[in-house]
């Protein structure tokens, strides 16, 4: 190993995900273990956060373990320890915060704070070597909706948000509507394929005074008035078209405002992140958008769109190489915002 | 035996370090539930104070619930990374037992109630015979009016302490039909120096667990757990 490398445990469990991974300088991820519970919570149609919070709690140690035993490093190898302490669902947050303080404490490790959405614009870092800041992101995931310039490491302008639901809330309701289940996005996804996105023309909303900014609530309404309309006048539903016409919608208003946003700032480049960047027809219809305009586009593979502590351990780098330390008395921040410090 | 206990059960957070019958060290604070930031400063605190090298320590004891689920995790959790980095096994005291514990060779009958809302608290019965720890009813979920029955039936002097008297002291004083006191402040709320010395006898009888299996006891179900039972009770009949 380089004299000068920094290894960097990293632990995530802010929402139903219970994972932990060790990152070599930021790009190098030496391990990545993720326990899933959604099986569970399918049963609840949703993110239950105590029954999370009671999973963490049982997983934590030993995804930790693994990530150590995976990576082949000790906690003596270490020089740092890292955990997302916000956004997030507070009692879920609470557990991944206390255990990797404990163990920076235990082990006199520094610690770093990570924000859950710094940390999925940094899972960009890990598979493009290439990609240094500025950059624009788009992040989309079952709780967010952002338009993000990315001007350094660590440092972090927002351009544009979403009004109401995030992007990923509006698959997953819609998801609910035309009977899939949760979680929606990757079911609409793969229903999409199916259907055909021109059946129907649902409205994509602008909102005045702010082009980067996004509203899916509308969109959302656009379906369900759309579904009970087609039941009491007897008229077929086609779920496929309704999944594809749907995803269109919210993916042509992710693309235009991200390539707006690009063309106006001269940015060259532009990434996509979060849950949501998985999805397959957002990534084609941006990466013909970007060659079209001579953007270069840059996106995760699926496993480190999804919450993953990987891009947890790859924003702690940067963090810690500008000197970021947190105390013994960090606490969850469940409504932490983007850039905050 | 060298023994950290904490606990974050309740109000009140609490550390602790205790080698054998000794209480090196404790801090315990009630004022305001913060003990995600205040819980690990604590610590740091008194390990400093006693030149404590955490290294030494032969396990980590925690009040393993019930008790608020989000303070019983928070200790779970600092208990679990501690366990984790240290390579020490936990002991996982039951926070009733543990209350029931700050009144070590009383005679009386021994009653902690911690207030678990919905009209319940988390209570046990316990005493001391010749020195020995008795556990009449082991921990418990249970409504005010069913352990001031059992209570009653039992026909013995009775000492309360816990969160749950202030908030149930009428109701106490209403439906207790045998002689009771309240505990006084010193002892009257969770200890983390009380944790430790249960957990010394637990040391005594083997009873370690390690830090990737430990989990709180919460005693009960969560909500939406809870809410899913009973449609499919009500479904099935």
């Amino acid at each position: 190993m380089n004299e000068k490398d920094i290894l960097i445990l990293a632990v995530e469990s802010s929402c139903d995900e219970t994972a932990a991974a060790v990152v070599r300088n930021g790009r190098e991820v030496l391990s990545n273990i993720i326990s899933s519970q959604i099986e569970l919570h399918k049963l609840y149609g949703g993110v239950v956060p105590e029954i999370a919070s009671r999973k963490h709690i049982e997983k934590i140690n030993q995804v930790i373990r693994e990530a150590l035993e995976t990576a082949a490093v000790t906690l003596d190898d270490l020089d740092a320890v890292a955990v997302t302490y916000g956004p997030g669902l507070v009692g879920a947050l609470l557990v991944g915060v206390a255990e990797a303080k404990a163990i920076s404490y235990a082990k006199k490790l520094p610690l770093v704070g990570v924000h859950h959405i710094e940390g999925h614009i940094s899972a960009n870092y890990i598979e493009n070597k290439e990609l240094e800041p500025p950059f624009l992101c788009l992040v989309v995931s079952g709780g967010h909706t952002h338009l993000v310039m990315v001007k350094d490491y660590g440092v972090y302008e927002i351009l544009g948000r979403t009004r109401d639901d995030a992007a990923g809330e509006a698959f997953d309701k819609v998801a609910r509507a035309i009977g899939l289940g949760y979680p929606g996005g990757p079911k609409i996804d793969k229903l999409s394929a199916e259907g055909n996105p021109e059946a129907i023309r649902f409205p994509k909303a602008k909102i005045p005074d702010a082009p980067y900014d996004f509203s899916f609530s509308g969109l959302k309404s656009a379906v369900l008035n759309y579904l009970n309309g087609c039941r009491m006048k007897g008229e077929e539903i086609v779920p496929a078209d309704v999944a594809a016409s749907f995803q269109k919608a919210v993916v042509d208003v992710l693309v235009e405002h991200a390539i707006l946003a690009a063309k106006e700032l001269g940015t060259d480049k532009l990434a996509i992140a979060g849950g949501v960047a998985s999805n397959g027809t957002l990534r084609r219809t941006m990466e013909k958008a970007c060659a079209r305009e001579g953007i270069a586009f840059y996106h995760p593979s699926p496993i480190l769109c999804t919450d993953n502590a990987a891009m947890i351990g790859a924003a702690a780098y940067y963090e810690f190489r500008n000197g970021v330390r947190h105390g013994l008395d960090l606490n969850a921040v469940p409504n932490l915002k983007l850039g905050e410090r | 035996m060298k023994i950290l206990a904490l606990d974050s059960s309740g109000l009140v957070a609490s550390v602790a370090v205790a080698e054998d019958d000794t209480l090196l060290a404790e801090y315990t604070v009630n004022y305001k539930k913060t003990h995600s930031q205040t819980l690990l400063p604590m610590l740091d605190e008194i390990a400093r104070m006693i030149e404590l090298d955490l290294n030494t320590i032969d396990a980590i004891a925690v009040a393993g619930g019930p008790g608020s689920f989000t303070g019983l995790r928070i200790g779970a959790a600092t208990a679990k990374g501690l366990g984790l980095a240290l390579g020490k096994p936990l002991i996982k005291v039951p926070t009733v037992d543990g209350l029931a514990y700050n009144f070590y060779g009383s005679n009386r009958i021994i009653c902690p109630m911690m207030d678990a809302r919905r009209n319940q608290v988390y209570t046990g019965i316990y005493t001391f015979m010749n020195g020995d720890f008795q556990i009449i009813e082991p921990q418990m979920a249970a409504a005010v009016a069913e352990i001031a029955g059992k209570l009653n039936a039992l026909g013995r002097e009775v000492i309360f302490l816990g969160d749950g008297v202030p908030v149930y002291r009428e109701m106490l004083k209403e439906l207790v039909t045998v002689p009771y006191q309240f505990a006084p402040a010193h002892l009257n709320r969770q200890r983390a120096s009380a944790i430790a010395a249960l957990a010394m006898e637990y040391a005594r009888a083997g009873k370690f667990e390690t830090a990737e299996e430990h989990r709180p006891e919460y005693l009960r179900m969560s909500q939406a757990e809870r809410e899913r039972a009973a449609r499919r009770q009500a479904a099935g009949q």
